[in-house]
């Protein structure tokens, strides 16, 4: 198998096979709470994006340059959240300065991005599998298209739902849950994809 | 054309909803016929007990959430049968029953009943099965004749040894399978009905097949024998076109067919699974809503507002 | 005396069941669905959780006067991801097992809603003491709501419940309850019946105040 088909193997499973939220489990907060409207979950999508690659790309740079070279493996976890931290404050001042509409757009989601348990999933799972640096970027970037195809695709199934009759002690978070194993079933037809 | 038949109010008219039903019912005869034809009366049993579960279920449901009981639409009849006849010949009484109450209550009451559904329950049901027992579902029983009571020697599917079967043999359902799978001709024969009656399109199903056709094509499989192997047919023609799960415009039905049938031959060809025709309309059926939403049609433009009218 | 006393109870039982982090607020869902595949999965999860919610609702507490407002989330993420590092590391060393199966999911404490949310809207507010029993009534409201669906998944996934097998021999699993998607089944089921049976005894006491 030659480099390219990897690699596009590779991006096939970040958003298919393993993806983030049906089969990860990370990143269910955010999937669940703002998938209410299609725009909504695209502008969450595209956020989370952004973030995940750039968080792949400093965590994996913090620790190799930083925490391998000085043994201090230990506290990686504290390291990569404040990365992450720092970096979303970054993003949200640059965007402020540099795109006020793109900022309106996006500004409410970004301080939820901190707590976005996707973007410091990535961070980790990069470390586990001991992705070098292009992989644990890709990773970034593939894994958050996956997580905005099922938010995406979640919050048009939810908008069907507004006029269903549902029963009422299953409207809102259980219907929704529901919803997300009904999605997790089909997608495990990507299995074995990549 | 059928043009009423393609938008969401006929949920509301029960009237209507039981007609359409009791064609499909009719339809799916020659498919069952033909499964206890191959299989055995051990066919006949598990679609009847998978009917009778869908049933039951339903009213279970509407009896305990207090609501008005409407198994009369029959459309938990379409359900359970539909749900047998996904099922492996041999497969066991109890698998049928989880499958049409997961089905019927998960799938479909939770959901808000007749019409609420956003995946087809059937379908769905057989990917539960499929995930939980993997070796039942794909144990399959070799074709016996309608008289055998002993369980036969298993056999592969054509779709993972294709060599071994003639075109003949896939196009009678002279081959392992599900139930209501392996028959194409009175697939067809239940097709023509359904066209005749107008109670479907033609749109999702050629369109779905002829899309599956050429993409085997382009990944060097012989596309005779794969549109002619396992569930596309039986797919295509009876799940795919569940009035509430597929696009409500033609433009959409056809978009939804091409993906279905493009996602067949993805998964058949690339993935672990040898047949993808479950997952692809699942899959397909998620997708519906964003579907309805960007594809408009200039001539049914109207048909979103209708449809608010009448939810 | 006593009336401080019954308050604290009052803590403890508001985390438990009135604002059940799971059942409730719905916060944690990730962990709550990824390590539940067993009743064990969940307890071990669930006293991580309960471990760092108590520690650092105390040291936030202790400390709240003392930290400026607005760098107050950052530095409500450091003390909790210390607490987070120093779990990892007792994990590492005893529970080595647990650690394998489902390891990713420590660090992710960190990130989890309910240790941050009860940080910032009871610990910052309140006093060391009050903090520590709302973090143990939360903590163990969580712990309970993992176990319980970890017993539910186990029993129907595995047909054993803490390990023990529980099913007869003739049972078969069904494996899709412990995968992903059952995951997402039986939360959202648990969640709808924790909803109907609120419902219901709300519905209740107003007929029989009425």
């Amino acid at each position: 198998m030659n480099g390219i088909t990897r690699i596009l193997l590779f991006m096939v499973s970040c958003v298919l096979t393993h993806n983030f939220i049906f089969s990860r489990f990370l990143g269910c907060c955010p999937f669940l709470g703002v998938s209410r409207k299609v725009e909504t979950a695209a502008s969450m999508g595209v956020a989370v994006t952004f973030v995940m690659a750039l968080a792949s790309l400093f965590t994996w740079l913090v620790n190799h340059l930083i925490l391998i070279p000085f043994d201090l493996e230990y506290l990686q976890t504290i390291s990569f959240i404040l990365v992450i931290a720092a970096l979303v404050q970054f993003v949200e001042m640059f965007l402020k300065k540099s795109s006020p509409s793109l900022y309106s757009a996006l500004g409410i989601y970004l301080p939820l991005i901190t707590t976005n348990c996707a973007v410091l999933g990535v961070a980790v799972l990069n470390v586990n599998e001991n992705y070098n640096l292009g992989y644990s970027v890709l990773n970034g970037v593939f894994g958050a298209l996956g997580f905005m195809l099922a938010i995406v695709l979640m919050a048009g199934v939810r908008e069907r739902l507004e006029t269903s009759k549902i029963p009422e002690p299953l409207k809102g978070f259980p219907i929704t849950l529901i919803c997300a194993s009904l999605m997790a079933i089909a997608f495990m037809g990507f299995a074995g994809l990549a | 054309m059928n043009l009423h038949l393609s938008s969401a109010p006929h949920a509301h008219s029960r009237e209507s909803t039981t007609v359409l039903m009791l064609n499909v019912i009719i339809a799916l005869i020659p498919c069952v016929a033909a499964g206890v034809w191959y299989f055995g009366y051990s066919a006949l049993i598990t679609v009847a007990v998978s009917t009778a579960s869908a049933v039951l279920a339903e009213f279970i449901w509407q009896k305990c959430a207090r609501q008005k009981v409407r198994i009369g639409d029959l459309s938990a009849v379409v359900t359970g049968i539909i749900m047998g006849l996904n099922l492996p010949p041999q497969a066991p009484w109890w698998m049928a029953m989880v499958g049409s109450a997961f089905a019927i209550i998960i799938v479909k009451c939770m959901f808000g009943g007749i019409g609420d559904n956003f995946m087809n329950p059937a379908l769905l049901a057989r990917g539960v099965l499929l995930a939980s027992w993997p070796v039942r579902m794909t144990a399959w029983q070799a074709v016996t004749g309608w008289n055998s009571a002993v369980d036969a020697v298993a056999g592969a599917t054509p779709l993972v040894n294709p060599s071994v079967y003639t075109r003949l043999d896939l196009f009678l359902g002279n081959v392992p399978g599900t139930i209501g799978e392996v028959c194409k001709v009175a697939i067809l024969v239940g097709f023509a009905y359904l066209l005749i009656t107008k109670t479907i399109s033609w749109r999702i199903p050629v369109a779905m097949v002829a899309t599956t056709f050429v993409f085997s094509w382009i990944f060097g499989k012989d596309p005779v024998t794969s549109i002619l192997s396992g569930g596309l047919l039986f797919g295509a023609v009876y799940m795919a076109t569940d009035y509430v799960t597929c696009p409500m415009t033609a433009r959409g039905q056809i978009v939804f067919a091409v993906g279905a049938g493009l996602l067949v031959a993805v998964i058949r060809n690339f993935g672990n699974y040898p047949e993808g025709v479950t997952y692809a309309i699942l899959l397909m059926n998620i997708a519906t809503p964003l579907i309805d939403r960007f594809v408009k049609q200039p001539v049914y433009g109207h048909e979103k507002g209708v449809r608010k009218q009448n939810a | 005396m006593p009336n401080k006393k019954k308050s604290l109870g009052a803590i403890v039982k508001n985390g438990l069941l009135t604002e059940n982090p799971t059942f409730r607020l719905v916060l944690g869902t990730c962990p709550t669905l990824a390590v539940t595949t067993s009743a064990m999965n969940g307890l071990g999860m669930g006293a991580a959780a309960t471990f760092v919610l108590v520690f650092s609702n105390l040291v936030i507490s202790l400390l709240r006067n003392f930290i400026p407002d607005t760098v107050r989330i950052p530095s409500f993420i450091v003390v909790i991801s210390t607490f987070v590092t120093i779990v990892e590391m007792i994990m590492k060393a005893y529970l080595p097992a647990l650690n394998e199966a489902r390891g990713m999911f420590i660090p992710l404490i960190v990130v989890n809603c309910i240790i941050l949310a009860r940080a910032e809207a009871f610990a910052s507010k309140n006093g060391p003491i009050a903090s520590i029993a709302d973090g143990l009534g939360m903590g163990i409201g969580f712990t309970c709501a993992l176990v319980l669906i970890g017993c539910i998944r186990e029993l129907i996934g595995n047909g054993t419940i803490f390990g023990a097998q529980v099913m007869t021999a003739g049972y078969e699993s069904m494996l899709l309850i412990i995968m992903p998607a059952g995951g997402f089944l039986v939360f959202g089921t648990v969640l709808g019946i924790f909803n109907a049976i609120t419902a219901h005894t709300v519905k209740k006491k107003e007929g029989s105040a009425a």
